[in-house]
C-alpha cells in the first residue's frame, strides 16, 4: 500500500454524513419502550422560602405517573448534594446543593417540583397544576453589594463571600511607588450564556433486575458524570452507564453534573421506567451554567518608556447561588493568566468569589482566561494611550522574548515556548497595520471613525497536569488492531463537534499505515470506552491525542517483536517507517500492521512469552499545561450618528503548534472568534434587582446571526510545545480568548477623537452613542 | 382531535392529532423523522426549518393541523449518505458544520435561498440566514458552503430530486 500522509491534510470529516442527512442520534432522538417524560416546576423568584408544594392536582392529571416536590424526593431517598470539584479545603464555603430545592429557592429557575407523564405535552400540562406557595426573601444581585454584606444567599454562612484569596507576587508596592505612570480602570466582564443550539437533554433507564442505570445525556464528560452520579444516587459505579451520543455543542456548559441529571435518573429508579427530559430554551437560559461575570478594579504601573512594572487590584467573581462542578476554580485561572504574554514581575490581586441569587457561573469557552486576556490587553492599551505609544510597540517592549523560554510568570506558570513578537509581526504584516493606520487618519479627516484593535494573547489549556487540576487531568486511549487489520480506537475524550473521529483516524492511519476508512474512533459510552476525563479546556488533542500516540507506540513496539520473530532477526534491527514494519537497511523486507495484527490474533507464530492480540491502552499525564498564543487585529467603523459598530476586517494569527487537520483547526478558530466577538458587541445575561432573568429567551439574549459577523481572515504560525509527544497545543478556546479585547480595543480606538478611553461590554450602539454625545457628538 | 393528511418526503401520512400539536413534534414523534431539531421556544434558532410546499418554514411555529394537505420536505427527504443533495455535499466539503445540531435547518434554509436567488452574494447569504443560529462555526464556512453549492448548481443546472425516506417507514393509513 502506498503511504499517504494524512496528518496535516484537509480531509473531510468522517462524522459528517450522518449529521448532514439527519441520521445522527442526539439525546432527544432516543426513544425507549415505555418512555415517559419529565417536566419541571421552577422557581419564579430569585430568593424565597418554600411554604407549601401541592402536587395533588398534578398527580390526578391524565397520563401522570408521579409528581415530587423537593421535600418529597428527599424523603423518598434523593438525599445527595450536587458535586463541586476543588482542592481548596476549608478555604471554600460550599453549602449543600440539593438537586431540587427543599425549603428555600435561591435563583430563578431552580427546580422546585417535577412531574412525570406518558407524553411531553401531558407532563407540561400537569406541571402547570402544581401549586407552590412562596414567601419572598430579599435578593443579592448587585455584585459589589453582595460582597459587602446582606442579604445573604445562604443565611447560615453569614456572608456571601465563598472564598477570598490574596495573590501577592513580587513587590507591587515598590513597583507602584517607583512608577512614572499609573492607570486605574474598572473592567466589567459581563455574564454570558453559553447557548449551545442543542439544549440539555437526558434519558435515564433503570433496569430493576440488574439494578443498573443507563443515562443518555448531552455531556462533555460521560465518565465524570458516571462517577459523580453514582455518588449522588448511592449506586455502585459499575452499575451506572453514561452515554453521550451526538452532542449538539457544549462550550463548557456541558462540562458539568446537573441537578436535572440526578433527578431524572432517580425518577427512572422510582418508576422503573425510562424517563426523558429535554429542557426548553427558556429553561436553558435559567438553569444551564453561565460564564464570566467579574468586576475587576485594577491599576497598572509603568515606566515612561512603556515598561510595565506591576498590576494590582481586586477582582469580584459572581459565582451565582450554588457551586456547580468547577464554579470556584474558573476565576482563579483569571488571576493566573493576568500577566498574559508580558514580563510583569509584580502582581498584587485579591480575588473574591461571591454568591448571588443567580444561576451558577462555571466553564464557558475560555473559562477564566478570556477575563484575564481582556484584563491585560485592555490595560496595556490604556497605558499605551497614556504614554502616547503605539499599541504594537508597547506590546513589543514587554513581550517575553523567544530566548527567554521556558519562562516562569510571577503567578507561577511556566510557559514552555512562545514566539510572541514574530507572530505579532506576522499579524501586522498580514493586516497591513501601517496602511490601516494611514487609512484611519484619512478617514478621521472626512468624519469617519475607524478603529484598529490589537490583542496579543497567550492562554493556558490542555487541561492539565493532575497535580494542578481539581480532579484528574490525564486522558486515555485504546488502540486495537482487529484480526482483519481494521483498527478500533477508544478515546477517553468526548468530542461534540471537534472532529476527533477524523483527526484521530488521520494519526492512526499514518502511524500504523492503515487506510483511514478502516479506523473507527469510538467515544462517549462508559460501557465501551476505558475511563476518560472528557473534552474541555482545549485538551482533546493535546491530552487525548497524546494518549493515542502512546498507545500507537505500544502497538508498534509489539508489532516489531512479532515481525522480527517471523523474520528471525533481532527486534533492535526492525523499525516502523512510513507506517510499515521494516528491517533497517533492507527496504524490501516489510510487514504491514494488519499482517502483524493477524499473526497476533492467530497466536501460533509469536515469539515465546509474547501474549496474543495486538492492542494497547495508554494514559497520558501531561507534565505541564500548553500555552497557545497569537495576535488578532480587528478593524471597526463606528457610525457617529447611531453608535453602530461595523467590523470591517478581522485578522487572526494563531499558534496552536502542528495541526492534525488545518480545516478543523480553522473551524475551531472561526467559532471561537465569533463567540469572543459576541461578548464584545452583543451578548449579556441581565437579571433585574429581584433576580428575574430579563434575557431568558433567544429573542432577548443576542446570540449573533450570520449578518452580524464578518469574514475572518486566518493565518497561523506553528511552534511545537515540548510538553507532549505530538507538540500540539489546544485550539478550542484560543479564538474566544484572543478576539474579545481586539474588538473592544478597536472600538475604543475608533472613539479616541471623542476622548473615550473605555466602555464596558457589550458595546451596544446606545452606549457608544452616549459616550460620543458626552464628548460633543459627531464632529 | 383533528384528522390530517400530510405528505412528507413524498409519502402520504394520515393521523388524528391534537390541535395544538406542533408540526415539528408530528415529524419527530409521530413519524420518527428526528433529523429536524428543536433549539428554542421562540422561533428564533431555525434548527427546525423544513420545506412546506417548497418554501422554508420553522416547523416549531406551524401546527400540524395547519400543514394538513401540504407537502413537507425534511432533511431526510433531500438526500441520503449514498446520494447526497448538492447542499449536503457542499456543507460537508466546506466544513460547514461542527456539532451538526443546527445543520439540517441551515441546509433547508440554504436550499430555500437558492430557489429564490440562484447566485447570491455573501451579504445576501448572511441576510438569508438571519433566521438560523449556529454557535459553532461563526458562519464562515456555512457562507462558503452555500456559495459553493450555488456555483455547483449553476454549472450542473440540476434540480435536486426528492429521495424517498426509506429506512424508517412509519405507518401509512
Amino acid at each position: 500500500m502506498a503511504f499517504t500522509a494524512m496528518v496535516g491534510a484537509r480531509i473531510r470529516r468522517r462524522e459528517d454524513p450522518r449529521l448532514i442527512t439527519g441520521r445522527a442520534t442526539y439525546v432527544d432522538d432516543v426513544k425507549l419502550v415505555g418512555l415517559c417524560y419529565a417536566a419541571f416546576v421552577r422557581s419564579p423568584y430569585g430568593h424565597a422560602k418554600i411554604l407549601r408544594v401541592d402536587t395533588a392536582k398534578a398527580k390526578a392529571h391524565p397520563g401522570v405517573f408521579a409528581a415530587y416536590s423537593g421535600a418529597d424526593a428527599q424523603a423518598a431517598g434523593l438525599k445527595g448534594s450536587m458535586p463541586v470539584a476543588h482542592k481548596m479545603g476549608d478555604a471554600l464555603k460550599a453549602p449543600p446543593h440539593y438537586p431540587q430545592a427543599v425549603s428555600e429557592v435561591r435563583f430563578v429557575g431552580e427546580p422546585v417540583a417535577v412531574v412525570v407523564a406518558n407524553d411531553a405535552y401531558a407532563a407540561r400540562d400537569a406541571a402547570e397544576l402544581v401549586e407552590v406557595t412562596y414567601e419572598e426573601l430579599p435578593c443579592a444581585i448587585d455584585l459589589r453589594k453582595a460582597a459587602a454584606g446582606p442579604p445573604y444567599v445562604h443565611a447560615d454562612l453569614g456572608t456571601n463571600v465563598a472564598f477570598d484569596i490574596l495573590f501577592t507576587l513580587g513587590d507591587a508596592k515598590s513597583a507602584f511607588s517607583s512608577a512614572d505612570v499609573i492607570v486605574k480602570q474598572t473592567l466589567v466582564n459581563q455574564r454570558l450564556a453559553p447557548t449551545p443550539i442543542e439544549p440539555r437533554s437526558m434519558v435515564a433507564d433503570w433496569d430493576p433486575g440488574m439494578r443498573s442505570l443507563t443515562l443518555h445525556t448531552s455531556t462533555q464528560i460521560p465518565h465524570l458524570v458516571r462517577t459523580q452520579l453514582s455518588v449522588v444516587l448511592g449506586l455502585e459505579e459499575t452499575r451506572v452507564r453514561v452515554i453521550a451520543p451526538e452532542v449538539g455543542g457544549g462550550f463548557g456548559a456541558k462540562l458539568n453534573v446537573y441537578a436535572e441529571e440526578a433527578i431524572v435518573a432517580w425518577l427512572s429508579m422510582q418508576l422503573e421506567r425510562p424517563v426523558k427530559y429535554t429542557e426548553t430554551r427558556s429553561e436553558c437560559f435559567q438553569a444551564m451554567i453561565h460564564g464570566r461575570d467579574q468586576i475587576q478594579d485594577l491599576e497598572i504601573a509603568a515606566r515612561k518608556d512603556g515598561t510595565i512594572l506591576g498590576i494590582r487590584g481586586k477582582i469580584l467573581a459572581n459565582l451565582g447561588a450554588y457551586h456547580q462542578l468547577l464554579t470556584p476554580v474558573i476565576p482563579q485561572l483569571t488571576v493566573l493568566m493576568a500577566p498574559g504574554c508580558y514580563k510583569i514581575p509584580n502582581i498584587d490581586l485579591q480575588l473574591q468569589g461571591v454568591f448571588t441569587n443567580m444561576m451558577a457561573t462555571d466553564a464557558y469557552r475560555g473559562a477564566g482566561r478570556p477575563e484575564a486576556t481582556y484584563l491585560i490587553e485592555r490595560l496595556v492599551d490604556l497605558v499605551a494611550r497614556e504614554l502616547k505609544m503605539d499599541p504594537a510597540e508597547i506590546r513589543r517592549k514587554n513581550f517575553i522574548k523567544e530566548s527567554e523560554f521556558p519562562y516562569t510568570t510571577a503567578t507561577g506558570l511556566t510557559y514552555d515556548s512562545g514566539r510572541y513578537e514574530s507572530t505579532m509581526d506576522t499579524a501586522l504584516q498580514v493586516a497591513d497595520y501601517k496602511g490601516l493606520r494611514a487609512e484611519q487618519e484619512a478617514a478621521r479627516k472626512s468624519g469617519r471613525y475607524i478603529g484598529i484593535g490589537l490583542s496579543t494573547y497567550v492562554e493556558v489549556c490542555g487541561m492539565g497536569p493532575s497535580a494542578a487540576m481539581p480532579a484528574a487531568g490525564w486522558d486515555s486511549a485504546t488502540v486495537r488492531v482487529e484480526p482483519t487489520g481494521s483498527v478500533t480506537v477508544l478515546t477517553g475524550i468526548s468530542p461534540h463537534g471537534q472532529g476527533e473521529e477524523t483527526t484521530f483516524a488521520q494519526l492512526v492511519s499514518d502511524e500504523l499505515g492503515v487506510p483511514i476508512d478502516s479506523v473507527n474512533v469510538i467515544h462517549g459510552d462508559t460501557d465501551k470506552v476505558q475511563y476518560g476525563v472528557g473534552t474541555f479546556g482545549s485538551r482533546g488533542t493535546a491530552i487525548g491525542g497524546s494518549a493515542l500516540k502512546l498507545a500507537i507506540e505500544t502497538i508498534q513496539a509489539k508489532a516489531i517483536k512479532i515481525a522480527a520473530h517471523m523474520w528471525e532477526v533481532d527486534p533492535a534491527d526492525v523499525e516502523y517507517r512510513n507506517g510499515q514494519i521494516v528491517v533497517k537497511g533492507v527496504p524490501s523486507k516489510t510487514m504491514s500492521t494488519a499482517e502483524a495484527g493477524f499473526l497476533a490474533f492467530m497466536g501460533d507464530k509469536l515469539p515465546p512469552g509474547l501474549e496474543p492480540g495486538l492492542d494497547a491502552t495508554r494514559r497520558f499525564e501531561p507534565p505541564n499545561f500548553v500555552y497557545p498564543f497569537g495576535t488578532h487585529v480587528c478593524v471597526v467603523e463606528v457610525d457617529p450618528k447611531t453608535g453602530h459598530v461595523t467590523v470591517l476586517k478581522y485578522f487572526a494569527v494563531d499558534d496552536c503548534g502542528p495541526q492534525l487537520n488545518p480545516m478543523i483547526v480553522e473551524g475551531q478558530i472561526h467559532g471561537g472568534i465569533a463567540q469572543g466577538m459576541a461578548q464584545a458587541l452583543y451578548e449579556e445575561v441581565v437579571y433585574d434587582e429581584n433576580g428575574q432573568i430579563l434575557t431568558g429567551s433567544l429573542l432577548d439574549y443576542a446570540v449573533p446571526h450570520a449578518d452580524q459577523l464578518p469574514h475572518f481572515e486566518l493565518s497561523s504560525t506553528q511552534t511545537p510545545t515540548t510538553v507532549n509527544p505530538l507538540g500540539m497545543k489546544g485550539v478550542g478556546e484560543a479564538g474566544t480568548i484572543g478576539s474579545t479585547p481586539a474588538v473592544v480595543n478597536a472600538v475604543v480606538d475608533a472613539l479616541a477623537p471623542f476622548g473615550v478611553k473605555h466602555i464596558d461590554m457589550p458595546l451596544r450602539p446606545e452606549k457608544l452613542w452616549a459616550a460620543m454625545q458626552r464628548n460633543g457628538g459627531a464632529k | 382531535m383533528s384528522n390530517i393528511e400530510i405528505t412528507v418526503n413524498g409519502r402520504r401520512h394520515a393521523a388524528d392529532v391534537d390541535a395544538r400539536l406542533l408540526l415539528v413534534h408530528f415529524l419527530r414523534e409521530n413519524l420518527d423523522l428526528t433529523g429536524t431539531h428543536v433549539g428554542c421556544d421562540t422561533s428564533s434558532c431555525g434548527a427546525c426549518t423544513v420545506l412546506m410546499d417548497g418554501k422554508s418554514v420553522k416547523s416549531c411555529t406551524v401546527f400540524a393541523v395547519q400543514a394538513d394537505g401540504s407537502s413537507i420536505t425534511t432533511i431526510e427527504g433531500i438526500g441520503n449518505a449514498a446520494k447526497l443533495h448538492p447542499m449536503q455535499e457542499s456543507f460537508w466539503a466546506s466544513h460547514g458544520l461542527q456539532c451538526g445540531y443546527c445543520t439540517p435547518g441551515m441546509i433547508m434554509s440554504a436550499i430555500d435561498l437558492l430557489q429564490r436567488n440562484a447566485n447570491p452574494t455573501d451579504d445576501e447569504i448572511r441576510k438569508a440566514l438571519a433566521g438560523n443560529l449556529c454557535r459553532c462555526t461563526g458562519y464562515e464556512n456555512i457562507v462558503k458552503a452555500i456559495r459553493a453549492a450555488a456555483a455547483a448548481t449553476a454549472t450542473t443546472a440540476a434540480r435536486p430530486q426528492a429521495v424517498k425516506e426509506e429506512i424508517r417507514t412509519p405507518e401509512v393509513v
